[in-house]
Formats: C-alpha cells, sequence, structure tokens
C-alpha cells in the first residue's frame, strides 16, 4: 500500500484541507508511517487491533494520539473505534499531546486477595518510595500466581514471593522478560509416552468422532473455566451446527486465586493442544482462536513454541493476545476481544454455540477442558468418573493459595472436601495460622466459614450455601484474615473488571464499594443491591459480584458487629 | 404469530417482536431507557427486565423476543424490585435539576415511585461546552449508548464510543477530544437520542416548551427531510426531524441548527430604493450592515411601480427580450411556477433561469435525451436493495448528509461501495473499490468501464435489445478505450478498472449517485452520457436498487425545472418551440408566448454586456457571488438599466439594484418543493414574517 495514497486527511503543511479547518484529528505523517513499518505486511482486518495496538505499545511503550490516528486511517477505521478499544484494555497507555508518557518501566504489584493477605500494600508502599520516577508501580489485578504471593511483575518478569528488596534487584539488574520454562515437555518427548496417538487414528479413521463425543457423553468431564458445561454435549451441539464453525479457547484465566491454565499450559502444552486439535476434528472445525491473557507471555511464548513444533496438517490456529481485562474471561466477552473489539459480553440469547465469533456457531472451551480430552478417551471414562469423593466423579484442579503450607495447583478428587484437600494436599495450614474460612472458587465464588468443612467441592453441591466452585481456585483464610476485608478487596476488584455495559454492574459493584468500605455496612441496601446485580447483570461478572458480600452478612456476622445468624 | 402470556394475559407476538414491542402494542407499560424506537435494542440499562418462568435471571424485554408458550411477568415483585433499583442506582449519579423537559429517567423515576435515591453520587464530571452547538453535560448521562447508535449506526458519523470502563465508562468524541475539537458534524442525532439531556441544544432551547408544533420541510439540500420548527413567541426555537420519506427522523447540522438566520439583524425589512448618485457595485456604499448607505427606504408602493415601471419602460422600448428574469431553487414550486409564468407572459421572453444551469442541468439534459426523464430513476433510499452502488463526482456525507447516511447503513449491511472520485471524500473511509482518477478524466474512465464491460460481454443482452437503441453506436464509440491504453490519461490501473466493470455490470442491483463532479464540467452532459449508457447497457435500471441518481443540489430544483424555470422548457418540460405547447400555453395564460429558446444564465450575463438585456427581475439568486466568472457577472449587473432584487438579505447582487425588495424564509410561508426522489412535499408558515417583509408569491 502506497504511504498514505493522497489521503487528505494527513497534514499537509498548513493542517488544513479544503476551505476549511479539518475537523477532528489529522493523520502526522510520520506516525503513519511509523504505524505501517510495525505492521508491515500484516492483514489490517478490524479483529486484529488489539494485536496491532500491542505492537504499538510495545515498540513505544506507550500509544500516542498520533498513533491511534495513524492506526486508524491504516485500518480504515474511525478514530474513535480505535481509541475506545484502545481505553478498555488496561495495559494500553495512552498519551495525548501534553500529557507526560509513562517511565520505561513498570512494575505491576498484584493486589488481589491472596497477595492482599500476603502484604502486596506495603510491598506497594515500600516500592513508590524506592524505586523513584523512573520505574511505575501499578496496583493490578491478579496475575495468576497466588501460590507465590505477594508477586510484583517487572516488565514482564514476575517475582515470586517478591520483597522491595527483589524487585530492586530485578530492576538493577534489568531483568524484564520471563524465562520460558525449561522444564515444558516438547513435542518429542510428549509423542514418545504416546501423545498425538489418539489423534492420529481419528485423522486415519481408526477412531471415529462419534466415539469420541459419545465416550465424553459418558463421562463427568464438563468445563473446567467455571460454568462446567458438559462437554460432550457442547461437542454434539457443534458438530450439528451449520459450517463454517470456529473455535476459540479461553486461556484468560483472571479469576483471583486461578492459576491452574498457566500451570499446565507451561508444563504439558502438547496435551491440550492434541485435546485441541481433537476438538476440531471432531467437531468439523478448520479455525481455532487461542486467546491468552496478557499477564501470560511465557504461556503465549511456549505455546507458540509448540505449535511450531507439530508437522500435521492443522487447522488454521491463532494465538491472540488479552490486555489486561478480566472480563474477556466471559466467554462472549473474549469473543468480541478477538474480533478486536472492546471486551463486553454479548446478550444470550443467541448462545455462542450459536452465535459466535465472526457470527458462527463456535465451540468455546477453556484449556483445561480439552488439556483432558486425551486422557478421558484413552484411560476411559470409568478411569475418570472413579476418580472422584464424597460422592462426586472426576477429577479437579485446584489453585489453593492462602494460609497453608504447600499452595499450588493440586490436582484432586472432585467432590474433596476442603479439610481433606489442606491436610492431604497441601501440607496444613501454615505455621501460626488457624483455618477460618475459604473462598472455594477464586473471588466470585463467595466465601465459607471453617464450620462448613465438609461440603463435597465440585459443580452443583455449593448452590445451597450461596457459593459456586468455578474454577477451582480455593484461597484459605486464618484467623489472622477478615472475611470482610477479603470480600471488600474482591468487591473493588469487580468494579474495577466490570465492562461498564449494564447498571446493575457498573453502578452496582461501585456503589457496594463505598457502602463497604464505610464503618457500619447497611445490609438492607447491600441486600437490595445484590439482588439485582443477582438478577439483572448482563454476565455473570455482576451476577457473582454480590456473593463474598452476601456471604459475610450470612457467614461472618460478628466481623460486621452483627448477631450471628445460622444458615 | 407467537402466542405466550404477560402478566398473566395471553398475548400473540409477531415473528420478530420483542416482548417490550408487545407489551407497548397491547398497552402494557415496561420501563425503559436504553431502548428506543428507531435504534437497535441493546439492552444495556437494564431498566426493562422482566421475570420468564424457568430462567435463572431477568431477561431484558427489548432484546427477548416470547417463545410459543413463555410465561413472562414485568409486574412482578421480582421484576419490578430490579426495574425500580435501576433507575434508583442511575438516579442518584445525575443532577437534580435536569437538563431536559421530558427526563426519560426522572419520568420513570416517577411512574415507579422510586423517591429520592438512597445511594451516593458518583464523583461528577464537569461540562463540555466546546461545541457552538451541543452541549455535553454527562453528569447527566447514564451510558445508555443512544447516542453512540444514533452517531454511528444511524448517522455512520463514527464520532461517538466508549471511554474506560466499569465505572469510568463515559460518552467520548474521537481521542476523548472536546466535542468541539472532535471530527463532529453536528448532525444532532445525538441530541434527539438522549434521554436525559447529558447532550443537549448549546442554545438552551431544550428547556423551553414550544408554543405551537409546524410540520414543514427541510430548506436546505435536495433531500428533503421533513422536518417540525418548534415555536414560541413567534421564534423558532428548535428544530426536530420527523418520520418523512426521504429521512426517516434524521436530519443533519443544516436542517436542525440552521433556523437563526431568519432572525438575523441583517434581514432586510423594508422595500429599498437606491439612492440617487450612487454608483452600483460592490464599492464603498455597499454595506449589508447598513444597506442605507447605498439605498433609501421606500413605501411598498414606491418601490413596486419603480420596479414594474423600469421594467415596463424597457419592454415597451426594446421588446421582452430585452428583459430577463432569474428565479430560485430555493422557493416552491408555486413561486417558481408564478415567476416564469410572469416572465413568460408578462415579460413576453423565455429569457428565465435559475441556478440548475451551474448544477445538473447537464444531467437532466442527458437524462431527458435518454431516457427522457428529467429526473433520478430510483430514490435514494433505494441503495438498501442494491448489492453494489457507484459515487462519482459527489461529496454526499458533506452535501447531502442525510442521503449519505442510508449509503453508509447500506455499506454496513454488506454492500459494496464504488468511489470514483478525484479526490479522496470522507466516503471513502466505507469504500470497497476507490479509484481516484485525474481531474476532468471523466469520459476516459467511464468510457473504458463500458469498454469492458462490452468486451468481457458483461452487458445485459435482452434489455439492449427490448429496451436500447444505439448500442452499436455505443459499441463503437468505446471500442477504443480498452483501459489498458486509458490507464496513461485516466491514472487508474486497468486491473482495476476490469474489477469494477465486472462488479458493476454482474451484481443482482447496482445503482449510481452522481454530484457536480460530474455535472459542472464543459462535457458535463458527456459524463452523464456515459453514466446512462453504463447502466442502459446492464440493465442496471428499472429494478428495486437500481438506477440513476442524480443527486439534486438545491431543496428544490428538481422542482423549479419541473416548474419550467428553464429558458428552453415550458412547465413539464414542454419545448418553448414546441408550437403545439406554445398555443396550449398561451391560451391558458392569455398572453401570445415566444417560441423562441430563451437565454440561460451565462448568455444573459453575455447580452447584458452585448446591450441586449437591459433590464432584470432576479429572485432569491445571487448571482454575484455564485456565477463562474464573477468579474463578468459583476460587470454584466452593473451595465444593466434597470434590476430588480429580490431576497432575504442585502446580497451581492442587490448591490447591483436599483430596487430591492424584502422577501420571506421558508419557514414564513407554505408551499411545496420537491425533492432529489422527486417527492413533492409541503411546507407550512411557522412564524410570521418581519417588518415589512411580504411573501414571495405575493411579490411575484
Amino acid at each position: 500500500m502506497p504511504i498514505a495514497e493522497n489521503n487528505p486527511q494527513v497534514a499537509d503543511k498548513r493542517g488544513k484541507r479544503g476551505r476549511g479547518k479539518v475537523k477532528g484529528r489529522v493523520v502526522d505523517l510520520n506516525a503513519l508511517l511509523e504505524v505501517q513499518s510495525l505492521l508491515g505486511d500484516s492483514s489490517r482486518g478490524r479483529d486484529l487491533l488489539i494485536e496491532h495496538l500491542h505492537k504499538i505499545q510495545d515498540r513505544f511503550g506507550y500509544l500516542s494520539a498520533e498513533h491511534l490516528v495513524a492506526l486508524a486511517s491504516e485500518m480504515k477505521l474511525a478514530v474513535v473505534e480505535v481509541y475506545e478499544v484502545a481505553s478498555f484494555y488496561h495495559h494500553f497507555d495512552i498519551v495525548k499531546q501534553g500529557q507526560t508518557p509513562p517511565p520505561a518501566l513498570t512494575v505491576r504489584v498484584c493486589e488481589s486477595l491472596s497477595c492482599e493477605m500476603s502484604g502486596a500494600h506495603e510491598l506497594v508502599y515500600a516500592l513508590e518510595s524506592s524505586l523513584g520516577d523512573g520505574v511505575r508501580v501499578q496496583r493490578v489485578p491478579c496475575v495468576g500466581r497466588c501460590d507465590r504471593a505477594p508477586v510484583a511483575v517487572v516488565g514482564q518478569n514476575s517475582v515470586d514471593n517478591a520483597t522491595a528488596g527483589l524487585v530492586q534487584s530485578a530492576v538493577d539488574a534489568g531483568h524484564t522478560t520471563q524465562a520460558l520454562p525449561t522444564d515444558s515437555i516438547d513435542y518429542k518427548t510428549y509423542q514418545a509416552a504416546g501423545g498425538y496417538r489418539l489423534y492420529e487414528k481419528l485423522i486415519a479413521g481408526e477412531t471415529s468422532a462419534d466415539a469420541i463425543i459419545a465416550a465424553l457423553e459418558g463421562t463427568a468431564l464438563r468445563g473446567l473455566g467455571g460454568a462446567g458445561f458438559p462437554v460432550g454435549r457442547k461437542w454434539r451441539i457443534l458438530r450439528e451446527s451449520p459450517a463454517p464453525r470456529m473455535m476459540a479457547v479461553n486461556i484468560d484465566e483472571g479469576e483471583p486465586g486461578t492459576f491452574k491454565d498457566r500451570f499446565y499450559m507451561l508444563s504439558d502444552p502438547h496435551r491440550f493442544l492434541e485435546g485441541m486439535l481433537i476438538a476440531a476434528q471432531v467437531t468439523g472445525i478448520d479455525q481455532c482462536y487461542i486467546y491468552v491473557r496478557d499477564e501470560y507471555p511465557s504461556v503465549r511464548e511456549n505455546l507458540l513454541r509448540a505449535i511450531a513444533e507439530l508437522t500435521y496438517e492443522l487447522p488454521a490456529i491463532e494465538v491472540r493476545r488479552g490486555a489486561g481485562a478480566y472480563i474477556c474471561g466471559e466467554e462472549s466477552a473474549m469473543i468480541e476481544s478477538i474480533e478486536g473489539k472492546r471486551g463486553m459480553p454479548r446478550l444470550r440469547p443467541p448462545y455462542v454455540a450459536q452465535v459466535g465469533l465472526f457470527g458462527r456457531p463456535t465451540l468455546e472451551q477453556n484449556c483445561e477442558s480439552l488439556f483432558w480430552i486425551r486422557d478421558v478417551i484413552e484411560r476411559g471414562s470409568a478411569w475418570f468418573d472413579s476418580q472422584g469423593r464424597n460422592g462426586r466423579k472426576g477429577l479437579r484442579s485446584f489453585s489453593v493459595s492462602g494460609r497453608v503450607k504447600n499452595p499450588g495447583v493440586h490436582l484432586a478428587p472432585a467432590g474433596i472436601t476442603i479439610r481433606e484437600l489442606i491436610d492431604e494436599y497441601c501440607g496444613g495450614m501454615s505455621d501460626g495460622h488457624a483455618f477460618y474460612g475459604y473462598f472455594p472458587g477464586g473471588a466470585s465464588g463467595g466465601i465459607l466459614p471453617a464450620r462448613l468443612d465438609d461440603i463435597p467441592l465440585d459443580f452443583d453441591t455449593l448452590q445451597e450455601y450461596g457459593c459456586f466452585i468455578g474454577s477451582a481456585a480455593v484461597i484459605v483464610l486464618s484467623t489472622q484474615d477478615s472475611a470482610r476485608k477479603a470480600a471488600l478487596n474482591a468487591m473493588k476488584f469487580f468494579a474495577h473488571e466490570s465492562c461498564g455495559q449494564c447498571t446493575p454492574c457498573r453502578v452496582g459493584t461501585e456503589k457496594a464499594v463505598t457502602i463497604m468500605e464505610s464503618n457500619e455496612w447497611d445490609v438492607d441496601q447491600l441486600m437490595d443491591l445484590s439482588e439485582v446485580m443477582i438478577d439483572a447483570s448482563i454476565c455473570g461478572l455482576g451476577q457473582a459480584a454480590p456473593n463474598p458480600m452476601l456471604s459475610v452478612i450470612r457467614y461472618f456476622p460478628q466481623e460486621l458487629g452483627l448477631e450471628e445468624s445460622q444458615p | 404469530m407467537i402466542e405466550f402470556s404477560l402478566n398473566g394475559e395471553m398475548l400473540e407476538a409477531l415473528p420478530d417482536e420483542t416482548i417490550i414491542q408487545v407489551a407497548k402494542r397491547t398497552g402494557t407499560e415496561i420501563p425503559h431507557l436504553c431502548y428506543t424506537e428507531g435504534l437497535r435494542a441493546d439492552g444495556n440499562c437494564r431498566a426493562c427486565v422482566v421475570e420468564v418462568e424457568g430462567e435463572r435471571v431477568l431477561a431484558p424485554s427489548c432484546c427477548r423476543t416470547p417463545t410459543p408458550g413463555m410465561v413472562v411477568n414485568s409486574n412482578s415483585d421480582r421484576a419490578l424490585k430490579s426495574q425500580k433499583m435501576v433507575v434508583e442506582l442511575l438516579l442518584s449519579d445525575i443532577p437534580k435539576t435536569s437538563y431536559k423537559l421530558d427526563n426519560e429517567l426522572t419520568q420513570w423515576a416517577d411512574k415507579l415511585g422510586v423517591g429520592a435515591p438512597r445511594f451516593g453520587a458518583r464523583p461528577q464530571p464537569v461540562a463540555d461546552l466546546s461545541h457552538p452547538a451541543i452541549a455535553v453535560r454527562l453528569d447527566a448521562c447514564i451510558q445508555c449508548s443512544r447516542c453512540l447508535r444514533a452517531c454511528r449506526e444511524t448517522q455512520v458519523n463514527d464520532v461517538i464510543g466508549l471511554t474506560g470502563r466499569g465505572a469510568h465508562t463515559a460518552i467520548a468524541f474521537d481521542i476523548n477530544d472536546p466535542m468541539g475539537d472532535s471530527s463532529c458534524v453536528a448532525c444532532g442525532e445525538c441530541v434527539a437520542a438522549c434521554p436525559t439531556g447529558a447532550l443537549s441544544n448549546a442554545s438552551g432551547a431544550h428547556l423551553l416548551e414550544a408554543d405551537r408544533v409546524v410540520d414543514s420541510v427541510c430548506p436546505y439540500c435536495g433531500v428533503g427531510c421533513l422536518i417540525s420548527y418548534h415555536v414560541k413567541d413567534d421564534k423558532i426555537i428548535r428544530v426536530e426531524g420527523r418520520d418523512g420519506p426521504a429521512n426517516f427522523n434524521r436530519l443533519c447540522v443544516k436542517g436542525r441548527y440552521g433556523f437563526d438566520y431568519l432572525n438575523h439583524p441583517q434581514r432586510l425589512l423594508k422595500p429599498l430604493i437606491r439612492r440617487a448618485g450612487i454608483p452600483k457595485g460592490m464599492n464603498e456604499y455597499f454595506d449589508p450592515e447598513n444597506p442605507l448607505k447605498m439605498f433609501r427606504e421606500a413605501s411598498w408602493e414606491e418601490a413596486m411601480s419603480l420596479a414594474v415601471d423600469g421594467l415596463k419602460s424597457i419592454k415597451a422600448e426594446l421588446g421582452g427580450d430585452a428583459l430577463a428574469g432569474l428565479g430560485s431553487a430555493k422557493g416552491s414550486n408555486e413561486e417558481a411556477y408564478l415567476f416564469q409564468k410572469l416572465v413568460r407572459a408578462g415579460f413576453g421572453t423565455n429569457n428565465v433561469d435559475h441556478c440548475t444551469r451551474l448544477c445538473h442541468a447537464s444531467s437532466v439534459a442527458a437524462l431527458l435525451e435518454s431516457i427522457g426523464s428529467g429526473a433520478v430513476s430510483n430514490q435514494v433510499e433505494d441503495v438498501k436493495h442494491a448489492e453494489v452502488f457507484i459515487v462519482i463526482g459527489s461529496n454526499t456525507t458533506s452535501n447531502h448528509p442525510v442521503a449519505a447516511t442510508f449509503m453508509k447503513n447500506a455499506i454496513k449491511q454488506g454492500k459494496k461501495l464504488i468511489v470514483l472520485d478525484p479526490r479522496r471524500t470522507d466516503i471513502c473511509r466505507h469504500a470497497t473499490h476507490f479509484l481516484q482518477f485525474n481531474a476532468s478524466t471523466d469520459v476516459a474512465l467511464l468510457n473504458s468501464i463500458l469498454h469492458v464491460v462490452i468486451e468481457e460481454g458483461l452487458t445485459d443482452k435482452k434489455f439492449i435489445a427490448e429496451r436500447t437503441t444505439g448500442f452499436d453506436a455505443i459499441k463503437a464509440n468505446v471500442s477504443e478505450y480498452a483501459p489498458e491504453k486509458m490507464a496513461a490519461i485516466t491514472g487508474i490501473a486497468a486491473d482495476k478498472v476490469r474489477e469494477v466493470a465486472r462488479l458493476y455490470a454482474s451484481s443482482k442491483a447496482s445503482m449510481i449517485f452522481w454530484g457536480m463532479g460530474v455535472s459542472q464540467h464543459i462535457h458535463g452532459t458527456d459524463n452523464a452520457r456515459c453514466l446512462i449508457a453504463l447502466s442502459m447497457i446492464t440493465g442496471q435500471i428499472g429494478r428495486p436498487g437500481t438506477g440513476l441518481h442524480p443527486l439534486r443540489g438545491q431543496n428544490n430544483v428538481q422542482g423549479a425545472s419541473d416548474a419550467g424555470l428553464i429558458p428552453m422548457m415550458l412547465p413539464d418540460y414542454k419545448r418553448v418551440d414546441n408550437a403545439e405547447m406554445v398555443e396550449k400555453f398561451s391560451t391558458y395564460w392569455s398572453s401570445k408566448l415566444d417560441d423562441r429558446v430563451g437565454l440561460t444564465v451565462v448568455e444573459i450575463m453575455h447580452a447584458i454586456l452585448a446591450g441586449k438585456v437591459l433590464g432584470m427581475y432576479i429572485m432569491g439568486e445571487n448571482p454575484a457571488m455564485s456565477d463562474p466568472n464573477l468579474n463578468h457577472a459583476r460587470a454584466a449587473l452593473a451595465a444593466l438599466d434597470h434590476l430588480v432584487v429580490q431576497d432575504m438579505f442585502l446580497t451581492e447582487t442587490a448591490a447591483f439594484a436599483d430596487v430591492v425588495l424584502p422577501a420571506s424564509g421558508w419557514a414564513e410561508k407554505d408551499g411545496s418543493v420537491s425533492n432529489t426522489d422527486r417527492r413533492v412535499q409541503l411546507g407550512k408558515a411557522a412564524v410570521p414574517l418581519p417588518g415589512e417583509a411580504r411573501q414571495d408569491l405575493w411579490i411575484i
């Protein structure tokens, strides 16, 4: 494409066109040349807007008004269409004329539940005074390393169990990128251990798609992103939908407390890829989009490396990069984001299985759901289902953080109780901490008190307690913690991450934070608020946001100075 | 029909009808804010949520269509609780004093009995008053996105977006620029859409209650938007779009905000007569601020007799051909008809013309010659039935903004736009193909497209055989215009021309729009002939979504031509040299009509300087400003013995007048106008005439 193709929106010497002054902003020629050279010959399709914004942000450290206008011109978009997307995502820094660009280096300090409990605020204060003006310190929501709280991310380099000293050393040493894991199972190793045999058999016709769907329908394998929709049924619906069909894989685990996807994608990416390829083959999909949260650069790299190792005739696979938005873990918001838009959830119906990515029927799966496909099929549904405990079936990958000795991803039977999980898998409570309560499913899954320590942890078992297991992110609180404080942290998180589309969530979370920050909670107001949020929000974020707050009212009234009321 | 129950009553829904639409049709009110008729339902405010039996959460009734047997409750305790809470939450964040008379949020709060909100207000943004026409007060914004949809989906101006997220979600213009600095074209569609007055008229008129509302037509361009004037104390306070066939409630900046000229201080209020000894021309005596430097005020009787006597004496001395009249494309059909009748029957000459000469006369000539009708074949809105459409020589978004919205809507539905223009106009952003050819090489380019169509066998042979004549002549004529040969002239690569030719010729329905870029040429008629030939040989005419549409400029340039305000045609395009017609009209008007073609705008100026035309009557036109060669035109006007100018203002042309008659503005009169679609639409007087200004019809 020629430079400006006689584009009158490009400013000439007078900064004018035609008779009058140009309406709105004109394209700066230098910025346009820079954008053109950054984009190279990549597509100017609208769905790549976020990818292109990343290129500019990565190269210049921020998005200048000139670059945004140039990018709009280059992509044949209206300026506002570029701006509104850029302004939605936390990882983009928009700098207009007269504003100061951010320092070259940013240290992001996670302030979500587990990190806050481990002293994130103190760390922020320390860093703000010690790092000086050359480094920006940002408080950010969960970065998915809750088992090593508190966490600070220097550039893209995560500093685990961070202290001001450790962060300072990383800054001083210029360690700003994340090294790729050295123990990630590569293609050769994975294949040598029987990997991709199932996929090859499927392609060769030795195993039928019907048989795989039937087998999945016969197991307890459900969507492990949190919603728990049976995997086999989803595949059947997609397979019977009109072509072309799309696949969208969700590796945007932003639920505070959750880090299982990162764990699996760094340790064994091919097991997931095989599952994805099987899903594509079985459901007749030839376009797969993998959406990886921007907090996980090493996951993205590791996946790209693994994909590059494959020699099969593959469906089209695109790995897309998030840009700092929890809401994009919501399935329809993720689709909007892949399409290059603000991550605002869609109204349903229609469901994404019917009208999803680019308006096509879409199989959307959490990466862990696909990760287990091979094992479930090869080892059989009986094996998988027999893994459960306390009357439940299957396995769950618990991301455990908080006051336990051995936090981390623990693959445990579905239906295990919190007591069993802490004692058998986590080495018990941390020294000096007594069990007080727990989030069974991340920030949105509510809080349960220590006395309810015998509930089987699984889909469907926690509803009556006003909670859910979601992505199985268990955060353990001790008597040194406050449920009220944790609930406020969660509500602030939801207010921060609300997409802002619907009133109950946009206004409700904000008003709830204000009330919860006051010395005395107005419980009646909060109950009223929670009702409209649960009933009338568009998506799960708003609907689940009141859970921790309601849990405090229900299970921890003493923290509010109220009478204990038994559930 | 889908049977379902709403609040215990069995109802029938039409296919695609949403719950809220059925409710409204059957008399049940459901609160709603982000939903409004005419905009895509978005379902974001959640004020319209209803309870659907068997569903976990409430459903937005604006986005949900009933299914058979669905049990819906809009007034259950649960539904009402959420509806009220949504209104209360929004109410807590907007100022107590409303920026709008009919604030929809407070209206619903009253209806639902929502009292003073219990929640604290958000931190409020400061007002953005940077725009001359639109005030932005986002403290009253409820983030319903109606303005965004109006801007992006209705008008497709793409200025308004959402910035930030969560509680920081806000309306933004471009890169969150002040509205006045943004690319906003001030169509005002967002103001019309805003339920709370967060976007409102900067004049403050939105807080005034009108005494009366008068239906009319927009007086600006040829699109012909229907409007209503809101009048208070005999002054227009605002204009709103009506659901007219050419605008569907939409308006542009001119129609919505351009009405204050009626009360401009320079408005002529009394007849004026040139002071003795003051030279004609735009000299030191010419001052629209103070007309009395050049003229003196006179009574209507004196001015009229002076005006008429001057014309009469020239006619008496030299005959009717020494007189000429220029009528107006901005007047009504009735005025145009009466004006040309006055010149023909009264002056006794066909020297009558108007600005169409400088506008689409070439298109009209080509259309009359080729298809026998000097108007469009299909209305603008028909573009929604097209698959492909060409825009050539038209900066549609600027000159016919509302027409352009229908084009942009069509593009959003996947229609393909081909822009042929030496200039990159704003609509090019939406074009699938843009051929930026060298200026004045229209014929070479269009002939090469014709060449490709014929060479590649893309013609509609049946259509050609049954409906056309002279195909072989065209074929022979364009045989030497291969795009490969023309590329050096037009600057367009042959493969691009071929692609465009194929696209246009082979689509199910293709339409052509053109503007002054085609007609205002010495080869303007040829340009139009090429376009007409293109539509004929491909059979892209005579069906929905096909055809030819010269976008007419002034609000009544179509009607004025139809009424005979041109030197070669009597009303209804009957030629003045057609003896039968001359006879008919002579009898009808009881006056012997001249049967020789009269002089055009340009020819009149030549004739004046040649001493052949000595007296003129000019109504609502300003040749001293709008003619191609201003020095020439002004010299001619100065050479007239007698010039009568009828206008609202002391125009440049009035600087050459002997008598100036104060005329009426559109909103001050009754009359009909014909738009670019050739629809005749009626305007009613909304406000009284100022001073001693009189109705144009009366003056003529």
